[in-house]
């Protein structure tokens, strides 16, 4: 018996030293072709980690200083930041106001929000593209673009989960802390300020967090509504694609950078992600 | 417990606000679209109303849209099946302990928050003819020569296998949340009736976990019928209609070819095909939850 639970332990043990090769393999050759030359790169890969000696650095100057790509960068980072502030404070007002009051037909309300979740991007692209880019005209700004459309439509996504996320946690909350505080002659912002939100905080914190990486990581909606001003991360890569002899370097240089926010986020928050991600099917 | 509701709707109105604007509005507008044939670079660029359901008629005898949605639907089948067997074994092994179990679990934890549009790139980096390992790999240990640019099966299969490294964390993930809550009351009672770990597997854990199932086989479907990024970067939808899917498809006719009034009607019968498969597993979801209580 306690030689088959060892045989079985180093069984798991050998199944994911394998799965964790399977899963970085990629990531490494990634990593090792953003310090190549485009010469060391030609003919059969070489696998040796040669970043440990030198590093072609001009696969990331060329693109990020030279290159158009800082500006994307910073485009990503106004549009995912603004875009998770928006819908962690909007959110946890209509949580609240889900969670605490009888609102006539709140349910189908919650259930509509999820529906938009669930819809696929590449339906909306068009009329989203035609909307953007000649009906929401205010004079002669149109949303097609701009970053502020991006910002608005990325609601759209993120919203539901935000509010599915947190209304588990705002129902958490007892209901009679908010009538003491009433009580107490509080009005709807001290019960926010004072109750909500520090209670709610690591629930706000993934919340926030979740939608950052949304609006970061989300490509195909930014690519048909954007041309030249708002472009993000994702677009500027994808425009390696279409160019012939792809420079594979500053691709993978890009990639490379484009892939910083995820892993700071995963090393923040790597013990609340279960929590987070799966939130909805634990409850079920 | 407020004495009105007012501040209720005032707290909700700013999401029903954006979401009516960008989410409904949008909706209605492709719907009004879809009626009318519309080409802005054809030699009449206005709208023309061609008769009712003109567009919806075209599209049920149009081979190329419906073999992408026959495809779009097979794939998702298909990921679903390896990511679902797998991501099980992976939970269940992780209940029991192992030396350096949470470094394998960080480590499996990370394609989950990788961009799809960077999944495509480091696949592409990985597999592409000329630059790849895996190709030079393949070819020297198996013979097997690939080169998904010319090979549809190829294509097809390497996109399964992006989306399995791309997706199995999540699946993983949520079982083990979901194994992690099971209650052990009727883990103890079958123990002392002499049950043997097969058995308690089948008529206990499976039957304790269909809730959480359900829930995952949801959100997998839903995410991997509206796939386009990774496929975009890896092979474009090709070769020829190898890989492209349904979402792919509306892209190349409306912005390559600029039939809008077509791709809007396209787009209506995506989100129709999403909505009634949402739909059909919701209400299963539902009635389990009533069943239950």
């Amino acid at each position: 018996m306690k030689i088959r639970k060892l045989f079985g332990k180093i069984l798991t043990t050998l199944l994911w030293s394998i799965l964790s090769i399977i899963t970085l393999f990629p990531i490494y050759w990634m990593v090792l072709v953003s310090t190549r030359t485009p010469v060391e790169l030609f003919g059969k890969p070489d696998l040796s980690p040669t970043f440990l000696n030198k590093i072609h650095w001009k696969n990331f100057t060329k693109p990020f200083i030279d290159g158009i790509y800082s500006d994307y960068l910073i485009n990503s980072i106004i549009v995912a930041t603004s875009n998770a502030l928006l819908v962690t404070t909007l959110a946890l007002m209509a949580t609240y106001a889900l969670s605490r009051f009888k609102l006539p037909g709140s349910e189908s309300i919650f259930f509509w929000t999820m529906t938009n979740r669930m819809a696929p991007p590449a339906a909306f692209m068009l009329p989203l593209f035609l909307l953007f880019s000649t009906v929401f005209k205010f004079g002669d700004f149109t949303l097609f673009d701009t970053k502020i459309g991006l910002i608005l439509l990325y609601c759209v996504f993120n919203l539901p989960f935000a509010i599915w996320l947190l209304k588990g946690i705002i129902d958490g909350i007892p209901k009679e802390l908010d009538e003491a505080m009433i009580v107490d002659g509080a009005n709807i912002f001290t019960i926010f300020w004072k109750l909500i939100i520090p209670l709610a905080a690591p629930g706000i914190a993934v919340t926030s967090l979740l939608s950052f990486l949304f609006a970061w990581n989300e490509y195909l909606l930014a690519s048909t509504l954007t041309s030249v001003y708002a472009r993000t991360i994702p677009t500027g890569l994808s425009e390696f694609v279409t160019t012939t002899g792809t420079n594979w370097g500053t691709m993978a240089a890009v990639a490379l950078v484009s892939m910083i926010p995820a892993l700071l986020f995963l090393f923040l928050v790597q013990r609340y992600i279960v929590a987070g991600l799966t939130f909805g099917a634990v409850k079920g | 417990m407020f004495s009105n509701n007012r501040t209720g709707w005032l707290l909700l109105s700013p999401t029903i606000i954006i979401l009516l604007i960008m989410g409904l509005v949008p909706f209605f507008y492709v719907l009004y679209v879809g009626f009318f044939k519309w080409n802005p670079l054809a030699v009449d660029p206005s709208m023309q109303f061609e008769g009712f359901g003109f567009n919806y008629r075209r599209l049920i005898f149009d081979e190329v849209f419906l073999a992408s949605i026959w495809r779009s639907i097979k794939f998702s089948v298909v990921t679903l099946f390896f990511e679902l067997g797998l991501g099980f074994i992976l939970a269940l092994s992780l209940l029991s302990s192992f030396p350096l179990k949470s470094f394998f679990r960080g480590i499996h934890t990370l394609p989950l928050v990788i961009a799809p549009i960077v999944v495509g790139s480091i696949f592409k980096l990985f597999t592409v003819q000329g630059l790849g390992p895996l190709p030079h790999l393949l070819k020297d240990y198996f013979g097997y020569t690939l080169n998904y640019g010319l090979h549809a099966e190829q294509a097809f299969w390497m996109i399964v296998i992006m989306d399995i490294w791309h997706w199995t964390p999540f699946v993983t993930l949520t079982l083990l949340a979901g194994l992690s809550a099971l209650p052990q009351d009727p883990y103890e009672s079958a123990k002392i009736d002499g049950a043997n770990n097969f058995q308690i597997f089948i008529y206990i854990t499976i039957p304790m976990m269909v809730p959480v199932l359900i829930v995952v086989i949801f959100i997998r479907l839903m995410d991997s019928l509206k796939i386009v990024d990774e496929v975009w970067m890896l092979t474009g939808g090709g070769p020829g209609y190898a890989t492209r899917f349904t979402g792919i498809h509306i892209w190349k006719e409306v912005f390559e070819k600029r039939f809008y009034g077509l791709g809007s009607a396209m787009s209506i019968l995506y989100l129709y095909i999403t909505i009634v498969i949402c739909w059909l597993l919701y209400s299963v979801m539902v009635s389990r939850g009533k069943n239950e209580d």
